[in-house]
């Protein structure tokens, strides 16, 4: 190993001697030589987002080879899905990604529409675009500042679960649940919003625009903040297509995709909002860029409370849920998650019963084959802020 | 969308083309010209964005579908490719070579449906199971509920009550008899 100007964060490995590469250019690693080290890092640690593990090689300090595991979460949800009804089913998808239940809520009962021509009433496509605008933003005010705490930068990350608590608050008032909400349900919603929720919500969000101009002196102006992730953790926009990148991974790297643009589904063509990118592509970067979607999340919430009507139908007619059966066919609906394009693809048979769901979720390709090779030649210091930039969610992957 | 349909109809052999929405379509290939179709659509038609790869199970027909969908995202247009296989042979050419994250959806697929897609990478590396020595589980033919009977321990507190009898003998126990 060698140094530079004698600075720890600048080193850069030595790698003219080993490992050597095979033809394919994966590297040979004889650990009985003792020159690697292979270490795990999860299922339990702190250092890794949720129930998954990464099998690395290290020399040194640096990785020279990366595998994910999973399986530590499997309970089979799709297998479960198509032994339940279409409407019991609901429950199930929920928790297909903990922290952002009402993405799986909305493909489920979109996917359950489209095979059933059913039209969802006005009043219900505002407020579920509400519900979604609400799961994003709870998700952002702990991603946000969390990865700061990647980096023991604390603070920021404990001030935003505060505030994530807040909109757990009218997630509660709204839907009785905090977590899972089940609001979004096949043919519409299941409640008008609560007398005075309005301004309550607005008195929250005046909070995270505090909370948002704060963090800018505490995280982004932080000099071992940006030391640490300042060109760490880059992805080459070639790797774009070819990882299968999406969302805010994929738009700090130049490309504009966004679902709600691309592909308008509920309200968003009603809403004005821009997509950001950038270019450097770095944890910084993603940051940046997520944050950014935090304030636009919070000034859509305000669009959607000033436009949404006040009255309306809730729900479409549907069948008797206990006995709907739907026809034979299959739909692939997708929605834009805090992590990027979040899609379910199902398939019915005639029955009471779905023939197949499966989900694409972006950590499926995120946490696995995009993982594996942005952590080659990384520093072990560097993995947990390198996972946390890319947002991985593991029980979407094993679903 | 239709011009690229047309197009694709005059090189290959597709059925079953369904018009999802204005932008997706779903079409049915043969199984030997699904890889050079999904080539087609990438290199020459602008599909980049590999969204997904999964089975169905048609278990009454022994066969299998594949789904892949692919998305082109300069001109905002999604198309699903379904190829049918023999359930008892479950083999597939592989498409790890246009996409990295192919290979997962394939190893994911050998797991779990027994689908086999020779030539792909760490594709008989478990994924999401480990040790797993029964039929692959995601086939309908696996029941979930009997293996759980089977392999794991009933834990107290997992009897199922009727809840109209569980709730009267609860709350009027002499009126039982």
């Amino acid at each position: 190993m060698k140094k530079n100007n004698n600075n720890i964060f600048n080193w850069q490995a030595d790698r003219s001697k080993y490992p050597e590469l095979d033809k394919n250019g994966k590297p040979i690693v004889d650990l009985a030589s003792h020159k690697y080290t292979k270490i795990w890092q999860g299922p339990n640690h702190p250092g890794v987002t949720g129930n998954m593990s990464l099998e690395l090689t290290l020399s040194g300090d640096e990785i020279v080879d990366a595998k994910t595991h999973v399986g530590y979460l499997h309970r089979g949800f799709e297998k479960l899905m198509e032994r339940r009804i279409y409407f019991k089913g609901l429950a199930t998808s929920i928790r297909m990604c903990v922290p952002e239940a009402d993405s799986n809520e909305y493909v489920y009962s979109s996917c359950v529409e489209d095979l059933a021509n059913i039209e969802v009433p006005e009043m219900a496509l505002w407020l579920r675009t509400l519900a979604l605008e609400m799961a994003r933003l709870q998700v952002l005010l702990r991603t946000v500042p969390g990865q700061a705490s990647t980096l023991s930068l604390g603070l920021g990350g404990q001030w935003g679960m505060y505030i994530r608590d807040l909109i757990l608050d009218r997630f509660e008032e709204l839907t009785g649940g905090r977590v899972y909400h089940m609001f979004i349900i096949p043919g519409g919603v299941r409640g008008l919003l609560p007398d005075g929720f309005k301004k309550r919500m607005e008195e929250n969000l005046k909070e995270v625009d505090e909370f948002v101009e704060k963090i800018e002196d505490l995280i982004y102006s932080n000099s071992i903040f940006k030391k640490r992730t300042v060109g760490v953790g880059v992805i080459d926009p070639s790797w774009v297509s070819k990882y299968g990148i999406v969302g805010p991974n994929a738009r700090a790297a130049g490309f504009k995709r966004d679902v709600r643009k691309d592909y308008p589904y509920l309200k968003y063509n009603e809403l004005d909002f821009e997509v950001f990118t950038a270019t450097d592509s770095d944890i910084y970067t993603r940051n940046q860029i997520r944050k950014q979607d935090l304030i636009t999340t919070v000034d859509l919430i305000r669009q959607i409370l000033a436009k949404m009507p006040d009255k309306g139908e809730l729900r479409a007619k549907t069948p008797n849920v206990l006995h709907w059966e739907i026809e034979k066919g299959e739909t692939y609906q997708r929605s834009e998650s805090s992590r990027g394009e979040y899609g379910m693809y199902m398939v019915s048979d005639g029955s009471k019963y779905p023939r197949r769901i499966n989900l694409r979720g972006p950590s499926y390709t995120h946490a696995v084959s995009l993982l594996e090779k942005m952590l080659i030649n990384a520093n072990i210091a560097d993995v947990h802020s390198i996972m946390v930039s890319l947002q991985t969610c593991p029980p979407e992957i094993e679903r | 969308m239709k011009s690229i349909i047309n197009d694709i109809k005059t090189r290959f052999e597709i059925s079953d083309i369904v018009k999802q929405r204005d932008n997706f379509n779903f079409l049915t290939c043969k199984k030997e010209q699904t890889v050079s179709l999904i080539t087609h659509l990438k290199n020459i038609e602008g599909f980049s964005h590999f969204v997904l790869l999964t089975a169905v199970d048609w278990i009454e027909e022994g066969k299998f579908q594949l789904t892949y969908i692919l998305n082109n995202p300069d001109k905002k247009i999604d198309i699903g490719i379904r190829t049918f296989i023999e359930r008892e042979t479950a083999t597939m050419d592989s498409a790890h070579h246009l996409w990295e994250h192919v290979a997962t959806y394939q190893r994911e697929l050998k797991e779990m449906f027994g689908i086999d897609f020779p030539g792909s990478p760490r594709v008989d590396e478990s994924f999401i199971l480990e040790g797993w020595d029964d039929i692959p589980p995601y086939r309908r033919d696996f029941d979930t509920k009997k293996y759980s009977e089977e392999t794991f321990f009933p834990r107290e507190g997992r009897t199922t009550n009727d809840p109209t009898e569980y709730m009267k003998k609860k709350l009027y126990p002499d009126e039982e008899k």
